[in-house]
């Protein structure tokens, strides 16, 4: 069974409809890329599971839990958002670290909070704190940033704080980790360090959502691609599949803009 | 004559002490909340809060005094400020309590607002509450951004203290004042301003070290 089943989901802003009848499914393990124009929706369909945005319309489900029902009555899905958020983890564009924070206590700052809402926190307070803390060092040596614990995200690069921002979106162990274009705050010779650690992610089989510019990356490292247009999932399938030999006439258009460059 | 202006300068220095740093313990967290309030979603809310910083902005602070000191007495038939210096200090204290929270909330509103909402977001998308996101992220960042313009302010409540003399509060204007009525000495009053430049003079340099504690970060 897919570990998220997104159906029908819309997002009207007024009159405006950024999001039309948007469904899929993701499997666990896989990587799904969402690629598309600026203003084709991407973003807000990432803010939607996220909740950041309440979609108008359409259900989210995921281990089979509907975290997500517009037909049903708002207060019943209003409670406990601050839990189903925790199903998703998000990496912003714009990285959004806390700035008054080390690396390490940008990662674990959340678990510390969670920490006090468990029973045993009082009696097992210091225990568990170092237990946090080593997970948080753990992450962050995964990344990369052994050496750049202690500094605070205006000591470090983009590549650096957006590796940062990961480890901090990894640290609740979500079950699907979304990606808003981790890239494109960054100058060119820093994405690959950012993408590198994306793709160590994929072959450890993470259930990420990947919004991106970069159409070779998401033919190499995604399972699945969704094409949008206009708020519409206009072609979806294979990674390969849509990026070498698109169906759609409105797909060949996109992809052929994008490697003339 | 020296050493009887210093002391009964160092007197009215106390009072205006007290009326500086009691204003400052009301009208900060005052001012954060009606900060908070004047972002509220709830209109009603929204526009009282809007009225009300009208209001006290809108019309002089001496004004504001006046009528807190005196008029419970004429409405009520009897003063509720209790007699003597305590009772016109009190009063000052409440009266620029609410005029100094109001206008620490505008600049409590627009450091709130100047903190990216990303950092909303992220704290949102990392399951905190609300209250952790204002308490854990959203203050310490809006503290750095409203540093220098609260130091403006709160210099400027060291001077408007003086104020306190329309109602007899013994402040240190008023006892360099007195000096030149009754005995004709014009010298007490620039000995008053020195006093005054010391308590800013300090007062600056604590706001530096402020800023440079939070240099930190950026």
């Amino acid at each position: 069974m897919a570990i998220l089943e997104v159906k029908n989901i819309e997002k009207h802003f007024g009159n405006t409809k950024v999001l039309q009848k948007v469904s899929f499914s993701l499997e666990e393990g896989n990587a799904l890329a969402i690629i598309g124009s600026s203003g084709s929706g991407k973003t807000t369909l990432l803010r939607c599971l996220n909740f950041l945005e309440m979609p108008s319309q359409g259900t989210i489900v995921v281990k089979g839990e509907t975290l997500f029902d517009a037909s049903r009555p708002s207060k019943e899905w209003e409670k406990d958002l601050r839990t189903k958020r925790l199903h998703f983890g998000m990496v912003f564009q714009s990285f959004n670290l806390f700035p008054q924070y080390t690396a390490l206590q940008n990662v674990t700052l959340a678990e510390e909070l969670l920490a006090k809402e468990r029973s045993d926190y009082k009696a097992n307070r210091t225990q568990i704190l170092e237990e946090i803390k080593e997970h948080g060092k753990a992450l962050l040596a995964q990344m990369g940033l052994s050496d750049r614990m202690d500094h605070y995200p205006h000591q470090l690069s983009g590549g650096q704080q957006q590796r940062v921002a990961i480890a901090r979106a990894l640290a609740l162990k979500p079950d699907i980790l979304c990606f808003d274009e981790p890239t494109s705050a960054l100058d060119p010779e820093l994405t690959g360090e950012v993408l590198k650690v994306i793709r160590g992610l994929a072959d450890q089989k993470t259930t990420m959502i990947i919004v991106t510019h970069e159409m070779a990356f998401a033919r190499d490292v995604a399972d699945q691609i969704i094409f949008m247009d206009g708020g519409v999932i206009v072609e979806q399938g294979d990674a390969k599949q849509v990026i070498d030999a698109p169906k759609e006439e409105r797909t060949k258009q996109f992809l052929t803009r994008y490697t003339q460059g | 004559m020296f050493w009887p202006v210093t002391w009964s300068l160092m007197n009215g220095l106390w009072t205006t002490f007290k009326i500086f740093a009691l204003t400052l313990v009301f009208a900060l967290p005052l001012g954060l909340v009606i900060g908070i309030l004047s972002m509220s979603k709830c209109k009603p809310v929204k526009w009282l809060i809007d009225i009300l910083v009208w209001i006290v902005r809108g019309t002089p602070l001496m004004l504001q005094l006046i009528i807190i000191f005196y008029g419970p007495g004429l409405w009520l038939g009897h003063n509720i400020w209790n007699g003597g210096e305590s009772g016109r200090i009190t009063a000052t204290v409440v009266a620029f309590s609410i005029n100094y929270a109001c206008y620490f909330s505008v600049i409590f509103r627009g450091g709130i607002e100047g903190v990216p909402v990303g950092q909303r977001e992220a704290g949102q998308v990392l399951g905190m509450t609300k209250m952790q996101i204002f308490f854990k992220i959203t203050l310490l960042q809006m503290i750095k951004r409203v540093v220098p313009p609260m130091s403006n302010e709160v210099i400027t409540l060291v001077k408007d203290t003086s104020l306190a003399r329309i109602i007899a509060a013994y402040e240190l204007t008023f006892a360099g004042y007195s000096f030149m009525k009754s005995d004709g000495l014009t010298w007490p009053l620039f000995y008053t301003g020195v006093f005054y430049l010391l308590f800013v003079g300090i007062l600056t340099v604590l706001f530096n070290l402020i800023e440079r504690k939070l240099d930190y970060f950026r």
